[in-house]
C-alpha cells in the first residue's frame, strides 16, 4: 500500500509544469535570489529552457540540490565552500575538491561578499566601539544572528572563539533582525558586505582587528552534466558585477521595492547588451499561478491520504488491535510540526513538490484514519446486526450500509484535513515546491507587507472556499436524512 | 424446521441459555416468553446466527448454522429487531428493496414485491419514499416487516417488534401482524414478555427463565397444567390481560 502511495505521487508530481531544461538554485536571501534571476534570464537569453528555483533554503539545502541534480547550477561564495562543505580539506584547491564531484566552478562574478557585524551608527558611537574587539567592553549588547550564520562553522563559534565574546546571542531571521535593531531590541547584527542596508540604514560596520572573516568570491558552481550551451552562456558573467554594483542591485530591490527579475535584466541590458524579453508577472498573473501550485499541493497530497488513510480506518475499525498500531503511527506523525516534518523529507526526497507533497500527506492522514474509524465504530449495534441478518456478506455490508453511515464523520475528517493542507502548503515555498508561501516567504525577506498579504489573503480564502465547498459536498451525500 | 441440540451460551462467567434442546415446527408460530434476561433474546439470535454457540448446535432445514452457512441461509429467514434496524440513508423503499438489489433481482420484480408487501402491510408509496427518521416508530416496524419479508423467507424472526410502541399503535399492528402470519402460513418464531400477545400470536408458547426452558405447550396447558410454579406466577402476573 504504502508502495503504491509513492508510486502515485511520483506520478502527479511528474505531470505538473513542463519539463524543465536548466534548473537555477538560489539561497533565501537577497543577493542570492538576484544571482539566480541574472542566470536564469541569461540562459534564456541564450535560447534554453530555465527554471529558477527561488529560495530554497541555506547553503547546505541548495548545495545538496546540486549534487542531486534537482538545480544546475547556483551562486556560491568561496569562503563558504572551504568553511562550510569543506572545512576538512583547508590546503586542497577548490576546483579540485568540487571537481571529484563532478562540480565545476565558473569563473569569479567580480564582486566579493563577506561577514560582518554592524551596529547603529548612533549606539556605536554612544558606546564607543569601532572595532570588533570594543566590543569586549560591552558584553551587554545583545547579537542578533541569522539562523545559517549561528550554525556556519566560519560564523559565530569561530568568531566567539577568535575575539573570546561572551555576548548574549539571538537567533533571528536576517530580514527580521533589521527590524529588532531598529527597536533597541539587539544591539549588533551580521551583516553581508554588499548589504544594501548598510547605507540605507546609518549602521557602522565594525573593523575585523583580528582578521577573521575572510573576503568571499562569488561564483557560480555548475554540475558538469550541464548543458555546454548553458556552461557557455553563463561564462559570459565573469567580472560582470563589481562591488559597487552587487550593493547597488541588493539596494534597488531591498528599498526601491524593484523585482529581482527587473533589475537582473537591468544588469544584463548594462553589462551585456542583453535585452530581456519578460516582463514581470501582473498581480492576476501572479496570484493564478500560485493558486495553481498551491491547490496542486493540496488536492494531490489529499486525494493520496484519502486513498491510504480509508482503508486503514476501516482496518483501524475491524481489527481493533491492528487499530490501536495504525491509529498511534498516524496519531505521532501528527504530532511532528509540519515545518519540521518537511524539513525532514528533504534528506529523503530532496526539494521541490514531491517533499512537500509527502509530507502533507503524512500530516492528513490522522483526522481521516481517525474518523473513519470512529465513525464506523460508532455504528448502532443494531444497524450493523441488520445489515447482517439480511444476509449481506461482509464486503456489501461494508459497502452499502456501514460506509454511508459513517459518510458524515468521513468527511468531516477529510474537510479538516484538507482545510489544515491550505494551511500546510504555505509552508511548502520554503523548499521550493511554490504556493502562496511563495510571496510570504518573500515579503519576510523584503520587510514588504504588500507581498506579505498577496500570499496570506489568498490563501485564507482558500481554506475558506474548501471548508465551504466540503460543507456543500456534505449537505448533497448526507441529504435529507439529516 | 429449526433444531436446538444441547445449545449452551455463555457472556463471561454468565451462563445465558442452555443446555437447550428445541425444535420448531414448520407453519406454526412459536412464542419464546419470559421475563427480561431470561435467555429468550439470546436464543433467537443463536437461530440467525448472529451469536455462535459455545457447545451444541443449531440446525436450519437441516442445515448447520455456523460462521459459513450462515449468509446463505440468513437469505431464508426474516428477521425483525425492537426498533426496526431500519437504515437511516436510505428511504423505506430503499430498505426494503435492499438485499433484492443486492442479488440482482429486476426493477419489476422488485417492485412487484413492493407493492404486494405494501398491501400486506398497508404500507403506502408515499410513506415508503420517505427516510426512517421520517416515518412514526408503527410505521417503521410496518417496514421491518415488509424488508424481512422481501425475499419470501422460509422463516419470519421477530424479536420483541412491538416493544416499543404505544398501546394503541401496538394492538393495531398486533392485529396486522397476526393477519399477515396467517395469511402467509409462515413458520414464525416470535419473542416477547407479554403474555396476551403471545397468546394472541402463537401457536406454541416456550416458557423461559434463567436460561432454561421451563415449559413448552400452549396457552391453556401452561394455564391449566404447570410445569413449574414460576409458570404460574408468571401467568398470574400478566392475568389482567384479555385472557
Amino acid at each position: 500500500m504504502k508502495r503504491v502511495a509513492i508510486a502515485f505521487l511520483l506520478l502527479l508530481s511528474a505531470c505538473g509544469p513542463p519539463h524543465v531544461t536548466v534548473a537555477v538554485g538560489s539561497k533565501s536571501f537577497t543577493e542570492s535570489v538576484l544571482l539566480g534571476e541574472v542566470a536564469t534570464q541569461l540562459l534564456r537569453d541564450a535560447g534554453l529552457r530555465a527554471d529558477h528555483r527561488r529560495e530554497l533554503g541555506g547553503t547546505r539545502i541548495v548545495w545538496d540540490a546540486l549534487l542531486s541534480g534537482r538545480v544546475q547550477v547556483y551562486a556560491e561564495y568561496t569562503g563558504t565552500l572551504r568553511a562550510e562543505i569543506f572545512p576538512t580539506s583547508p590546503d586542497r584547491e577548490l576546483r579540485d575538491l568540487l571537481a571529484e564531484r563532478d562540480i565545476l566552478m565558473g569563473a569569479p562574478l567580480g564582486f566579493s561578499d563577506s561577514y560582518a557585524i554592524g551596529m547603529r551608527e548612533e549606539v556605536a558611537q554612544r558606546l564607543s566601539v569601532r572595532t570588533l574587539s570594543d566590543l569586549l567592553a560591552h558584553p551587554d549588547v545583545v547579537l542578533g544572528l541569522s539562523h545559517e550564520f549561528l550554525e556556519r562553522a566560519d560564523g559565530w563559534r569561530g568568531l566567539k572563539a577568535r575575539y573570546g565574546l561572551g555576548n548574549e546571542v539571538q537567533g533571528l531571521d536576517h530580514d527580521v533582525a533589521y527590524r529588532a535593531l531598529d527597536t533597541n531590541e539587539i544591539g549588533a547584527v551580521d551583516l553581508y558586505s554588499t548589504d544594501a542596508e548598510i547605507a540605507h540604514r546609518h549602521l557602522r560596520v565594525l573593523v575585523d582587528d583580528k582578521h577573521y572573516f575572510p573576503a568571499y568570491q562569488a561564483v557560480l558552481l555548475m554540475r558538469r552534466d550541464l548543458d555546454p550551451n548553458a556552461a557557455k552562456a553563463l561564462e559570459k558573467l565573469a567580472g560582470a558585477i563589481s562591488d559597487e554594483r552587487m550593493i547597488a542591485m541588493n539596494a534597488k530591490v531591498t528599498l526601491d521595492r524593484e523585482s529581482e527579475r527587473a533589475v537582473a535584466a537591468a544588469l544584463l541590458a548594462d553589462r551585456l547588451a542583453i535585452r530581456s524579453t519578460g516582463r514581470d508577472p501582473t498581480l492576476v498573473e501572479r496570484i493564478a499561478r500560485r493558486t495553481w501550485e498551491h491547490l496542486y499541493l493540496v488536492i494531490v497530497s489529499l486525494v493520496a491520504a484519502i486513498v491510504v488513510a480509508l482503508p486503514l480506518g476501516i482496518l483501524a475499525a475491524k481489527r481493533r488491535r491492528i487499530g490501536q498500531v495504525v491509529l498511534g503511527a498516524v496519531g505521532i506523525l501528527q504530532t511532528v510540526p509540519s515545518l519540521a516534518l518537511i524539513v525532514l523529507m528533504i534528506p529523503l526526497l530532496g526539494i521541490g513538490r514531491l517533499p512537500a507533497l509527502a509530507a502533507m500527506f503524512l500530516y492528513s492522514l490522522l483526522p481521516i484514519v481517525r474518523n473513519t474509524a470512529t465513525g464506523l465504530i460508532d455504528l448502532a449495534p443494531s444497524l450493523r446486526e441488520s445489515a447482517q441478518a439480511l444476509g449481506l456478506p461482509p464486503e456489501a455490508r461494508l459497502r452499502l450500509v456501514e460506509l454511508p453511515i459513517a459518510a458524515r464523520a468521513i468527511l468531516a475528517g477529510i474537510k479538516t484535513s484538507a482545510v489544515l493542507n491550505v494551511g500546510t502548503a504555505t509552508l511548502g515555498a520554503l523548499i521550493g515546491a511554490g504556493g502562496y508561501g511563495q510571496p510570504i516567504l518573500a515579503g519576510i525577506r523584503l520587510d514588504d507587507r504588500s507581498q506579505i498579504l498577496e500570499g496570506a489573503i489568498p490563501a485564507a480564502l482558500l481554506a475558506l472556499f474548501v471548508q465551504w465547498l466540503f460543507e456543500l459536498v456534505e449537505r448533497f451525500v448526507v441529504g435529507d436524512r439529516g | 424446521m429449526i433444531e436446538l441440540a444441547g445449545v449452551v451460551k455463555r457472556y463471561g462467567a454468565t451462563v445465558a441459555l442452555g443446555p437447550t434442546d428445541l425444535r420448531i415446527e414448520r407453519g406454526k408460530t412459536t412464542v419464546l416468553i419470559g421475563g427480561s434476561g431470561c435467555g429468550k433474546s439470546t436464543l433467537l439470535r443463536l437461530i440467525v446466527g448472529l451469536l455462535v454457540p459455545d457447545a451444541g448446535e443449531v440446525r436450519f432445514e437441516g442445515v448447520r448454522v455456523t460462521p459459513e452457512s450462515v449468509t446463505s441461509l440468513r437469505r431464508r429467514m426474516g428477521y425483525v429487531i425492537q426498533d426496526g434496524g431500519l437504515f437511516p440513508h436510505l428511504t423505506a423503499r430503499s430498505n426494503v428493496a435492499l438485499m433484492a438489489r443486492y442479488l440482482g433481482w429486476t426493477e419489476a420484480r422488485v417492485e412487484a414485491r413492493m407493492t404486494e408487501l405494501g398491501g400486506l402491510a398497508r404500507l403506502g408509496s408515499e410513506a415508503l419514499a420517505r427516510y426512517p427518521r421520517e416515518l412514526s416508530g408503527g410505521q417503521r416496524q410496518r417496514v421491518s416487516l415488509m424488508r424481512a419479508l422481501m425475499l419470501d423467507p422460509d422463516v419470519l424472526l421477530l424479536d420483541e417488534p412491538l416493544g416499543a410502541l404505544d398501546p394503541v399503535i401496538r394492538s393495531e399492528l398486533q392485529d396486522d401482524l397476526g393477519a399477515v402470519v396467517r395469511e402467509l402460513g409462515k413458520t414464525c418464531v416470535l419473542v416477547t414478555h407479554d403474555l396476551g400477545e403471545a397468546a394472541y400470536l402463537g401457536d406454541v408458547l416456550v416458557l423461559m427463565r434463567d436460561g432454561q426452558i421451563l415449559q413448552r405447550g400452549t396457552v391453556d396447558e401452561l394455564v391449566h397444567a404447570p410445569a413449574d410454579p414460576f409458570v404460574t406466577r408468571f401467568v398470574r402476573a400478566q392475568r389482567t390481560l384479555a385472557l
